[in-house]
């Protein structure tokens, strides 16, 4: 560990503290009592605070969308705390010799050991533990390239003016039910800046961990690459076991200015309940990114965990000859139900937009694709390349696909293709035949069956995803 | 090497092999030839325990040790090995991952350790030259979108690689150019010691003047009805299998 990364680490690192250790958590409950509460615990300015209420207000007229192919209890939203902070974030240790060894452990089950994060591929990790951000590193190279790369929190105070012009740009307070809920109450996220041709000198990445009982997670990240810049920016997220549903809603917005690129990619292995179908995290998120001029985005996931999934990253391509792109792998095992997809609006001329949606169902779960191509009238030149694959494993589970195309240009190109397949009997047992037992077998084929999708995951990422998908799938074979 | 013993099978519901024995010795070469639906496959599938094919009766040895009651898997490592009538296609996994995951397995089941990823591209390269098969084909999915011939020979390249004891080479030849078949003929020629043993099942003689057998079998209605040295198979050339029905009867 280098002096510079520890001295980081002594400046933000906030906590020690692991599932036995109290949280200051807010009793259950909503109003503007609570949102009020969570803006001075912040230390917010008037107008973040405003912001929250409006958004709040909005959400109390909206109701819940019911429209996924996903089946799940009702949630009392009364019943869920909004609020909730390790208790010894005011006394920051002075160095890795103080942190909570537990929680250095549960760092390193997820691959993440502090100590070696500067070796790990030079990746810089700022890692959300329920509401408020533990770990920043890193921060100093980032720094030096001119990179804002820190806790939305904190991005609130030091660059107001960034944080104002941009924060529901993209993902309006309103946009839905979820985000409207998000905007209200998100506790926090990251918050990236990259300046005018700069090209991010290492992948940022965050990992998100779900710790504490009854806390709903609401996440919001903003991404702003200026002109002529790039990032490739990771989230990686794994809960513990646990029975109650839990809700996450978070909501990332994008913003790639003329000729920027911004690549995200998420590895999601959140609790997806047991086998029997109980527990899991409930994910509802909102994705969704706005490409300027010659503009690039890229969303790559790979999602494995929750209970219910319901998750659509898009692209708005607003400036000419900007490019979207959606590489999905959704796996869905036992009782998981996944709806996710893409929606790609075209709205300036010579926008392309590619879309890899790949689905694999085991036990008894349900997957589902739904994808909007919308070519507004002006979008003269626009192309989309849809491409959706079903992979079934066993006879119990379900694929479904809902592709909407609304074209409105009658020069656009949209090209769609849709397969299902199943993992058969012959091709287990050409691969037990040749020494590979099922469940390798099983992993080797859907691995091959995602291939297009993880070549776009960065090398470390891919790597992860095959070993989860492995993970995912045990038991799943006879 | 092998002992089979009254094997009684059915698929489906329906009787196919009926009391069938054979024994396969260490370096023997066995064709087994006879009329569609006779069992071949069977026997093939019967022996590397493919599911839906049912046991009633009956004992096999490998190599001292009860066949039947290993997993598939298990008689694999062991080295028991069937080149497919009908090899199937495996979309996006390379040849060359599943190729280096097969040989993983193989050797972990012999003490032997790993071979690192470059000794293995080396290895794999050599063996698909000796088959043929361009280089490009070990980045192709496995048998994705590969020719009736160049499957064929992409099962040679798997034994090749897997150096099985016992290896079952299901009408191998059918569909090969002759050009195709010298390279199987070869591969399986230049495998051949006297430690491993070949069971070949084909219709035409044409495949045994490249590969002499040992012994030739005809099966029909699921059981040997007649073996010989390599002279039967001429016979069978020229008199077909119906003279042979009078005998069974
Ligand atoms: N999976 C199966 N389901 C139903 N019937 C089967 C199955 N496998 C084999 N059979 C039947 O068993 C009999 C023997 O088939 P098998 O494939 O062993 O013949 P074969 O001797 O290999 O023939 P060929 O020379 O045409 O390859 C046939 O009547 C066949 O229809
Ligand atoms: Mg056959």
């Amino acid at each position: 560990m280098t002096e510079q990364v520890e001295g980081l680490i002594r400046k933000e690192y906030a906590a020690g503290f692991h599932t036995s250790i109290e949280s200051d958590t807010l009793k259950p409950g909503l109003d503007e009592e609570v949102i009020r509460f969570i803006s001075a615990k912040k230390e917010e300015p008037e107008w973040m605070l405003e912001w929250r209420l409006k958004a709040f207000r909005a959400w109390q007229e909206m109701e819940e969308p019911t429209w996924a192919h996903v089946h799940y209890p009702n949630i009392d939203f009364q019943a869920l705390s909004y609020y909730s902070a390790p208790k010894s974030m005011a006394d920051k240790p002075k160095s890795l010799d103080e942190v909570d060894p537990e929680l250095l452990e549960m760092y390193a089950k997820l691959g993440i050991p502090l100590h070696e994060q500067e070796a790990l591929a030079g990746v810089a990790v700022d890692a959300v533990i329920d509401s408020v951000s533990v770990v920043t590193t890193y921060r100093a190279k980032l720094e030096e390239a001119g990179v804002i790369f820190c806790p939305i929190s904190e991005a609130v105070h030091r660059f107001p003016e960034l944080v104002k012009k941009y924060l529901g740009t993209v993902v309006p307070q309103k946009d839905n039910f979820y985000a409207a809920l998000n905007s209200a109450v998100f506790s926090d996220g990251s918050f990236v800046y990259i300046p005018k041709g700069t090209r991010c000198p290492m992948e940022l990445s965050t990992y998100f961990r779900i710790n504490e009982m009854n806390t709903g997670q609401f996440e919001r990240t903003l991404i702003i690459a200026d002109e002529g810049s790039y990032v490739s920016y990771l989230e990686g997220c794994t809960a513990p076991m646990r029975d109650e549903n839990q809700l996450h809603a978070a909501v990332v917005e994008l913003v790639a200015l003329d000729d920027a690129q911004i690549k995200y990619s998420t590895v999601q292995n959140w609790y997806p309940g047991d086998k029997e179908g109980k527990g899991g995290i409930y994910n509802f998120v909102t994705k969704r990114g706005i490409c300027h001029r010659n503009a690039r985005i890229s969303w790559t996931q790979v999602e494995t965990g929750s209970a219910v999934t319901w998750k659509y990253p898009s692209c708005i391509l607003k400036g000419d000859n900007s490019v979207g792109e959606f590489y999905s792998v959704a796996l869905t095992n036992n009782f998981q139900q996944a709806d996710t997809g893409t929606k790609m609006i075209h709205i300036g001329k010579n926008t392309r937009s590619t879309i890899v949606a790949k689905g694999i169902s085991a036990g008894r779960s349900q997957s589902a694709y739904r994808g909007l191509v919308r070519i507004n009238a002006g979008a003269e030149g626009a192309r989309n390349y849809t491409q959706c694959d079903s992979l079934l494993i066993g006879d119990r589970c379900g694929a479904h696909t809902f592709p909407y195309i609304e074209s409105k240009n009658s020069t656009a190109q949209i090209e769609h293709e849709a397969t299902t397949s199943k993992v058969s009997d012959d091709q287990l047992f050409l691969c037990q035949q040749r020494g590979l037992d099922a469940e390798k077998a099983v992993s080797m084929i859907v691995n091959g069956f995602c291939r297009e999708v993880f070549k776009e995951l960065p090398m470390e990422f891919a790597v992860e995803a095959g070993k989860l998908l492995e993970v995912s799938l045990e038991g799943s074979v006879g | 090497m092998l002992e089979i013993r009254n094997l009684n099978a059915r698929v489906e519901g329906a009787d196919i092999l009926r009391n069938l024995s054979l024994s396969i010795k260490p370096g023997e070469v066995h064709a087994i030839m006879g009329p569609n639906g006779s069992g071949k496959s069977t026997l093939g599938n019967v022996l590397t325990g493919r599911p839906g094919y049912e046991v009633t009766s009956g004992e096999v040895l490998f190599n001292g040790k009860d066949l039947l009651s290993q997993e598939i898997e298990e008689r694999a490592r062991e080295g028991l090995f069937l080149a497919f009538q009908y090899p199937v296609e495996i979309p996006g996994v390379t040849n060359m991952e599943f190729l280096k995951a097969s040989v993983d397995a193989r050797r972990k089941h012999l003490g032997l350790p790993d071979l690192s990823s470059f000794d293995f591209m080396k290895l794999a390269r050599e063996t698909s030259k000796r088959v043929s098969l361009d280089a490009a084909f070990l980045k192709r999915g496995v048998n994705e979108g590969f020719s009736g011939g160049e499957k064929k020979r992409n099962e040679i390249m798997q034994m090749m690689l897997l150096e099985p004891s016992l290896c079952i080479l299901d009408e191998t030849d059918s569909g090969l150019d002759i050009d195709a078949l010298q390279v199987v003929a070869g591969g399986v020629n230049a495998m051949r010691d006297d430690k491993r043993s070949f069971i070949i099942v084909t219709h035409y003689q044409r495949l045994l003047d490249y590969i002499v057998p040992d012994h030739v079998h005809v099966l029909a209605g699921g059981r040997i009805v007649k073996s010989g040295g390599k002279e039967l198979a001429l016979e069978l050339e020229a008199k077909g299998y119906s003279w042979l029905e009078d005998e069974v009867a």
